[in-house]
C-alpha cells in the first residue's frame, strides 16, 4: 500500500537528518518494517529508488529489517505470533486478538559520508 | 514547491489557487548553526561526533578520503504526517469542532450520504473537505447544499495527508462548535495509515459491494471506529449477507460500531445524525472545560496578585 508516499517520508527524514548532522551522501538506509504494517518490501525498494533519484540518497542501498507480527490472544491470555491483522490464534483458533507488534514502519539507521 | 516544507504544490492542488502557506511547521526547519562541518574525516567508521558549536577538532584527518559513519534515526516513517495531524487536532479541539475522516472504496455513496446528512442536520454548521485525484465536482455538490466545501485534488496521490488537510482547514475558516467532514479519496487501502487529526475514521461500505471487504481490506476496517452500512434500501434486490459483513468487520476490529442506513430512503439516518450530534456535544464540552479551567486559573492568579502587598 502507498509505498510511494512512505518512500517520500523516508527521504524527508533523511534530508532532515542531513541538515542536522551535516552529511552529503547516504550509502545505506536501514528500515524496520513490521510484518503486519501492510508494506511490501519489494514495492518499497522500487519506490525508494524512484524517489531518491537526484537526492543525497541516490543509489543508496536499502536494507529492510522485517519485524515479526505478534498479538495478544484474549482467550489464551498470552502473546502469540500473527501473520495477518485479522489472523486466528495459532493455539486456540479464536479471533479475539489484539495486535501487539509488527505494525512498525521506521527509519532505523543510516550509513553516510 | 513549498520551500519551507517541500510539499509539492505542483502535484497537490487546493481549489482556488495556492495553498497560502500560513502554517507554522514546528521546529524541524530550525537549524543549529555552527554545527556545520566541511572537513573530511579519516577512514574510521566508528568515528563519532557530538558536533557542538565551537568544539575544537584536534584530531588529524587523512585528506581526500571520506569515511562512512552511522547515524541513528529511529523515527517513524509517518512521523511528519503525525506531527501535522497533531497540529490539526489541537486546532480542532481549541474550536470545539468534531471532525470525521470518511473513508471507503469508490462508489460507496459517500458524497450522496454527506449531502443528505448536511440537509437533515438542518442548519447545524458543517464544513467539508473533499479529496479526489481530479475534478471539483464533489465539492460543488456539497456547496449546492449550502455548506462550505474545499476540494483537494491529490493528483497522483491516493490519499489525503494531514498537511494538505491543514491547508484546507485554513481555507475554510471553520466556525467554532461545528462539524468538519473530511471525505477522503475513494480507496480502501492507503488512507488507513494517514491520521488527519480527526476524532474518528468512519468507513462506509455499501451493500452493492462484497460482504467480505472488511477482511480483504483489514487495515481500513481496523483503523475505523464506525462502519456505515449504506444503501440498505437495495437489500431486497441483492444477495448481500448483512450479518456476515458485520461479523467480518468485527473479526478485524472487535470494537467497531455499525450503523445500517440508506441515504436514499432515509432509513437509519436518525442513528447516524445522533452520533454526529453526540460527538459535537462532547467536542464542545471538552473545549468549554478547557476554557473554564483557564478562567479559573486566571481568577486564582488575579486573586494572588491582589493579595500581594504592593511594593513601592
Amino acid at each position: 500500500m502507498h509505498e510511494m508516499s512512505l518512500a517520500e517520508g523516508v527521504l524527508q527524514l533523511i534530508e532532515d537528518a542531513a541538515r542536522r548532522q551535516a552529511f552529503a551522501k547516504v550509502r545505506t538506509v536501514w528500515l524496520e518494517i513490521g510484518q503486519l504494517s501492510g508494506v511490501e518490501p519489494e514495492a518499497m525498494a522500487f519506490c525508494f529508488d524512484a524517489v531518491t533519484r537526484g537526492s543525497i540518497a541516490q543509489g543508496a542501498r536499502l536494507e529492510i529489517i522485517r519485524l515479526p507480527g505478534t498479538g495478544w490472544c484474549m482467550a489464551c491470555a498470552r502473546t502469540v505470533p500473527m501473520t495477518e491483522v485479522f489472523g486466528e490464534c495459532p493455539a486456540c483458533g479464536g479471533h479475539q486478538m489484539q495486535v501487539t507488534g509488527g505494525t512498525e514502519m521506521r527509519v532505523k539507521e543510516l550509513e553516510v559520508t | 514547491m513549498c520551500t519551507t516544507c517541500g510539499c509539492g504544490t505542483d502535484e497537490v492542488k487546493l481549489e482556488g489557487g495556492s495553498a497560502g502557506h500560513r502554517h507554522v511547521h514546528g521546529d524541524e526547519h530550525v537549524h543549529a548553526d555552527g554545527t556545520r562541518h566541511s572537513h573530511e574525516h579519516g577512514p574510521d567508521p566508528a568515528h563519532e561526533h557530538s558536533h557542538e558549536a565551537g568544539e575544537g577538532h584536534g584530531h588529524s584527518h587523512a585528506p581526500g578520503i571520506s569515511a562512512t559513519r552511522r547515524v541513528q534515526i529511529e523515527q517513524d516513517i509517518l512521523s511528519k504526517n503525525n506531527a501535522y495531524a497533531h497540529e490539526n487536532r489541537q486546532l480542532l479541539a481549541g474550536q470545539g469542532i468534531f471532525a470525521l475522516n470518511l473513508v471507503s472504496g469508490p462508489g460507496s455513496g459517500k458524497t450522496t450520504l454527506l449531502c443528505k446528512t448536511i440537509t437533515m442536520l438542518g442548519g447545524l454548521p458543517v464544513a467539508v473537505i473533499e479529496g479526489d485525484q481530479q475534478t471539483s465536482q464533489d465539492a460543488e455538490r456539497i456547496r449546492a447544499t449550502g455548506a462550505p466545501a474545499v476540494q483537494i485534488n491529490t493528483g497522483k496521490g491516493c490519499h489525503l495527508d494531514a498537511h494538505m488537510v491543514g491547508h484546507a482547514m485554513n481555507r475554510l475558516e471553520l466556525k467554532d462548535d461545528s462539524l468538519l467532514m473530511i471525505e477522503n479519496v475513494g480507496n480502501l487501502v492507503c488512507p488507513a495509515a494517514f491520521d488527519l487529526g480527526e476524532a474518528h475514521k468512519v468507513v462506509i461500505l455499501s451493500v452493492t459491494e462484497g460482504e467480505d471487504k472488511p477482511i480483504k481490506y483489514p487495515d481500513m476496517f481496523r483503523a475505523a471506529s464506525l462502519m456505515l452500512l449504506n444503501k440498505i434500501d437495495l437489500l431486497p434486490h441483492l444477495d448481500f449477507d448483512v450479518d456476515a459483513a458485520i461479523a467480518f468487520a468485527r473479526r478485524v476490529n472487535p470494537q467497531i460500531r455499525v450503523i445500517q442506513l440508506s441515504a436514499t430512503s432515509g432509513e437509519g439516518m436518525d442513528e447516524w445524525l445522533q452520533f454526529l450530534r453526540d460527538g459535537l456535544a462532547s467536542a464542545v464540552a471538552a473545549k468549554q472545560e478547557t476554557v473554564d479551567s483557564l478562567r479559573q486559573r486566571i481568577a486564582q492568579l488575579e486573586a494572588q496578585l491582589a493579595s500581594t502587598p504592593a511594593q513601592g
